[in-house]
């Protein structure tokens, strides 16, 4: 635009203007509000996740586990080996292939190809028992997620119930409760799983057959350690959201109609949480898959012959030298997951967090 | 039916805080304060900030239980006891309208809560009708009901929480700074409304409000509140054509009118230095410390609201 | 550096400043101009979303990171500062122009004392050192009517009230003596019998150090008190200007008569409020015309498709609304020109 100065310039006399005059009737309400379009309506949920998609390391890692799920759910039906089964070729078990390379076949293997049969790749190799190591590792990430899985739920579930409570009524109570929570904070935990799972092994025996005698007394009191003393974070994490959300005026609100308390965590403060507490259990996982991991490593995990991602690598401590694949691949798996469900974490973080707001 | 829909009498709110390891003092919130408001009439507190408005209207809605005093709805005492069934006569409106609406939460959903929660409208069909009812008495469109609060502006979501406020028929709305947080040309809007939720269903209100242009044109009585004491009461014209309070008439001489005339004819009277803390409330008149006409009986004893005439009342002895 | 002669202080220029957000371009101001001179005060009004702000943090050029300023000249004693890289910018503000702004709490740092924050903009932009600008400081607190200087000097802002705040914070803009001093909503936080002192006070430092204030606000009453010159914001665009009187009785502007009728006007407290229909406007979709248009009760068709000119109401008036194009027609009079 031109030499612009607001005083300088003749400013137009209103009659001077050149202008159709038929453009002087009055608007009518449609021709004003034509640009009035309520945005889409979006859901919090719905907002965060499209953030999310835009994060390509937090995709990526979606993407990752997923394979990863698909994987060990699929394997077995596809790979005809079983994860304690000792290698045998037409009926007879093969002492010979014992640690075999990925991808090799052993003497007796080779024999039965060059007569015709097929045998199925060992993506893995073998290992020291003869078994075929990439279903070992699969099973052993079965039991590693699962063990994550449903120890970050008990973490959740018992954190979440302390720490609301604890927060929502404050005063004392909320005081006693967070003393109890120091307290159990400074304890060893290693040493509780320890002396717990030593424990246990005399005075638990199950069941031949069950779930939890093949995972063995030792995860039992992996779960129960976790059950009394990693719930902590949590608490203290949902207690601190809860005193934020609680001085939002609409639990003011809410009191003032006459909504009861329990209605009021339910209804208003909870689901507030929400995207805290998913993110906070995305990140509890990998820490659970972790010690779960540390203490298969150190001998406390799952009994034999059950596989977990620490138990072989602790078993492949051993062959090292030798076989340094028998250690790669579990913990290359360990490391993935774990580090997917962090990136995960964080990007849900992220893109649900309200106060990034763009 | 009483003449009054509210009756509040000597109310104190205290609220202990800890000033040493074992040491608590009570901040004096709100310290005997009483005032009347008949049914379907406004009364609007002004004050600024610390004086406890927002306070009173909390204690009487006991969202805090207050320290001492009486409440008395339509007659009937509410303090001391259990007021369950007596919340749905009395509801609020809350000043911010962006936390004052849970965002997990549609529209149909905010409004419907209080009918829950009293158990009304069983029926699903009777319900959703209510609520439409609600939002059309507020001028929002039935096809907002399904969206989430964040998707409205700032006058429309104060919408949203006064059809919340009216949806059990309440007799009485405390209504704590409701278009404070709005822009201009919404607040217009908004008071309107109020006024017309008045005029149609006879709903009594307790404003509390700093700006004093809006407290005027609303209410029909005016109560001025300075460090937990009511200092003045009367109608509204009269409150601002003839304060007799120091405090009144310094706070009405700073109210910046949008008027340039006036604006440059008038005197303005200034009172020196801050508030005094609430912790450390001066002994007698709380307003001595600030006040042109302090004398020393003004520091002994604490005067009362006396009736000068026309039902104006004033704390202080040398007016 | 600067020329010798000038015709204004500050002089704005078709400013054009726009957000690039996720959603989009925000085109926050849409060609604004302005002059100001020594000595005056401008008021800037406007609600919520009309570009008041974004103005005066333009002029300084302390826009978030999305923000550019995408049209127009900034021009501050006859240079264009709008050319100026980040050091220039950085001897200018605290310099030859400071801002105060709203929210006391927030604007002063919790972790240093009042005394060195004043210091900082001291240190930074005269010779002054040490103890001669401790006495500086000391003087500036003074100034703003600080009971026991001294004793502030050390304090830190949790221990002072908001009105007390605020004056530090006018302390530490004027501690370089600017030539403008930039008021966003500098009351809006504090009571009225505070603001009122706060008002009172810029208007005595005004006197004393013959500074150009510019006023941002959104209330009315601030502006009728304080300012010489008001200008009218919506939608990023300048809708009125012209001196309080002029503003405040003769409004040319639909949305200065809606927004003047939609407060309680002090003859007639009880008569009914009159409301601008609809709400603020969205910026990330401006319309083609008028930028109030959706909200005006005398919208014509001419309103949809074009932008008001500026058009010259008086010698202190200047207005942007079809509607004294409209008027004029009507009455037939003769060219107004001046």
């Amino acid at each position: 635009m031109a030499e612009y100065d607001v005083n300088k310039m003749p400013k137009k006399s209103p009659l001077s203007v050149q202008i159709n005059l038929e453009k002087f009737e009055p608007a009518t309400d449609e021709e004003k509000h034509q640009q009035d379009v309520m945005s889409q309506s979006t859901t919090f949920f719905k907002d965060g996740m499209r953030k999310l998609r835009k994060n390509p390391l937090a995709m990526a890692s979606i993407i990752i586990l997923v394979l990863i799920i698909l994987i060990i759910i699929f394997a077995p039906m596809i790979v005809p080996y079983g994860y304690t089964e000792i290698n045998t070729v037409n009926g007879v078990r093969d002492k010979s292939a014992k640690n075999l390379a990925p991808f090799t076949y052993s003497e007796m293997e080779q024999e039965c190809i060059a007569n015709g049969g097929t045998r199925f790749p060992h993506i893995f190799g073998t290992d020291e028992q003869c078994r075929d190591y990439f279903m070992r590792v699969v099973y052993g990430t079965r039991v590693s997620l699962c063990v994550g899985f449903f120890a970050s739920i008990i973490v959740l579930i018992i954190g979440m119930i302390y720490g609301s409570i604890s927060g929502y009524v404050g005063g004392r109570t909320d005081l006693i409760m967070m003393r109890i929570v120091d307290v159990i904070y400074s304890l060893p935990d290693m040493l509780m799983v320890i002396l717990l799972s030593v424990v246990f092994k005399e005075i638990l025996s199950f069941k031949s057959g069950t779930l939890l005698a093949s995972l063995g007394s030792n995860m039992v009191s992996l779960f129960i350690v976790f059950g009394l003393l990693y719930w902590v974070g949590m608490a203290r994490l949902i207690r601190g959201q809860i005193l934020t959300i609680k001085e939002n005026d609409y639990v003011l609100a809410a009191k003032a109609v006459g909504a009861k308390s329990s209605r009021i965590i339910k209804r208003h403060i909870l689901p507030n949480c929400l995207s805290v507490i998913i993110i906070s259990t995305a990140l509890q996982i990998p820490s659970a898959i972790f010690t779960e991991s540390y203490l298969s490593f150190v001998g406390l995990g799952v009994s034999a012959p059950m596989p977990s991602l620490g138990s072989l690598a602790n078993t492949a401590r051993e062959g090292l030298q030798s076989y340094p694949y028998k250690l790669v691949f579990p913990a290359l798996v360990i490391c993935l997951i774990v580090l997917s469900l962090n990136l995960l974490g964080d990007g849900m973080r992220d893109a649900f967090d309200p106060k990034l707001k763009r | 039916m009483s003449d009054y829909i509210l009756e509040v009498d000597h109310l104190k709110q205290y609220f202990p805080v800890r000033v040493g390891m074992m040491k608590t003092v009570p901040l004096k919130a709100v310290d005997d304060v009483s005032f009347r408001i008949g049914h379907g009439e406004t009364l609007g507190l002004v004050g600024e900030s610390g004086c406890g408005k927002t306070t009173v209207g909390r204690s009487i809605l006991r969202l805090y239980e207050p320290t001492g005093g009486t409440v008395k709805f339509d007659g009937e005492e509410i303090t001391g006891k259990n007021i369950g069934p007596m919340r749905r006569r009395m509801q609020m409106v809350f000043q911010d309208p962006y936390s004052s609406l849970d965002p997990r939460m549609t529209v149909e959903d905010i409004i419907g809560e209080p009918l829950d929660v009293h158990h009304l409208y069983g029926n699903r069909k009777e319900r959703r009708e209510k609520i439409l009812h609600l939002m059309e008495l507020v001028g929002l469109n039935a096809e907002h009901a399904t969206r989430y609060a964040h998707e409205f502006s700032g006058g429309q979501r104060q919408r949203i929480g006064i059809a919340r406020a009216l949806a059990v028929d309440p007799a009485f709305i405390v209504c704590d700074e409701p278009v404070s947080a709005l822009d201009v040309s919404i607040q217009a809007q908004v008071i309107n409304m109020f006024e017309d939720l008045q005029a149609q269903l006879g709903v009594a209100y307790l404003f509390v409000a700093h700006d004093l242009l809006v407290v005027h044109h609303i209410s029909k009585r005016i109560a001025v509140m300075y460090l937990g004491h009511i200092v003045e009461t009367a109608d509204a014209d009269e409150l601002m054509d003839a304060p007799m309070h120091p405090y009144t008439q310094s706070l009405l001489s700073a109210v910046p009118i949008p008027d340039p005339n006036t604006a440059r004819e008038r005197k303005r009277i200034v009172l020196e230095g801050d508030v005094p803390s609430p912790l450390k409330m001066p002994t007698g008149c709380p307003f001595r410390t600030r006040c042109r006409y302090a004398t020393e009986q003004c520091a002994a004893e604490s005067p009362q609201l006396t009736d000068r005439g026309n039902g104006h009342e004033v704390a202080c002895w040398n007016k | 550096m600067s020329e010798n002669g000038y015709e204004h202080l500050l002089s704005v220029k078709d400013l054009h400043t726009s957000f690039f957000t996720d959603n989009g371009e925000v085109q926050a101001v849409n060609g604004v101009s302005f002059n100001l001179d020594a000595g005056k005060v401008l008021g800037i009004v406007g609600e919520s979303g009309s570009g008041k702000s974004v103005t005066a943090y333009s002029v300084m050029q302390i826009l978030a990171d999305t923000g550019k300023i995408t049209q127009g000249e900034v021009l501050y004693k006859g240079d264009n500062i709008t050319k100026w890289g980040e050091r220039q910018m950085r001897s200018f503000r605290g310099k030859c122009c400071s801002i105060i702004f709203q929210d006391p709490m927030t604007s002063l740092n919790p972790v240093f004392t009042v005394g060195n924050q004043i210091m900082e903009a001291i240190l930074l932009h005269t010779e002054k050192r040490g103890q001669a600008a401790r006495d500086r400081a000391l003087e500036m607190l003074q100034l703003v009517g600080i009971n026991e200087p001294d004793k502030r000097l050390k304090q830190y802002p949790y221990e002072l009230s908001g009105g007390m705040r605020q004056r530090v914070m006018i302390a530490m803009a004027l501690a370089c003596e600017p030539d403008v001093l930039i008021a966003d909503e500098p009351t809006t936080a504090l009571d009225v019998t505070i603001q009122a002192q706060i008002l009172e006070l810029m208007q005595d430092l005004q006197k004393k150090m013959g500074m150009a204030i510019v006023m941002v606000t959104h209330d009315l009453g601030v502006i009728a008190e304080m300012c010489d010159e008001i200008i009218v914001m919506y939608g990023g665009r300048i809708c009125e200007r012209g001196t309080a009187d002029e503003i405040f009785y003769n409004p040319k502007h639909e949305y200065t008569k809606g927004l003047l009728r939609s407060i309680p006007d002090i003859k007639n407290m009880k008569e009914r409020l009159i409301p601008i229909s609809g709400t603020p406007i969205n910026m990330l979709n401006m319309p083609k015309g008028c930028a109030f248009c959706p909200r005006c009760d005398s919208a014509m068709k001419i309103c949809l498709e074009a932008v008001p000119e500026e058009i010259r109401i008086n010698e202190n008036h200047l207005a942007s609304c079809w509607c004294n194009v409209r008027d004029a027609r009507k009455n037939g009079e003769g060219a107004a020109e001046k």
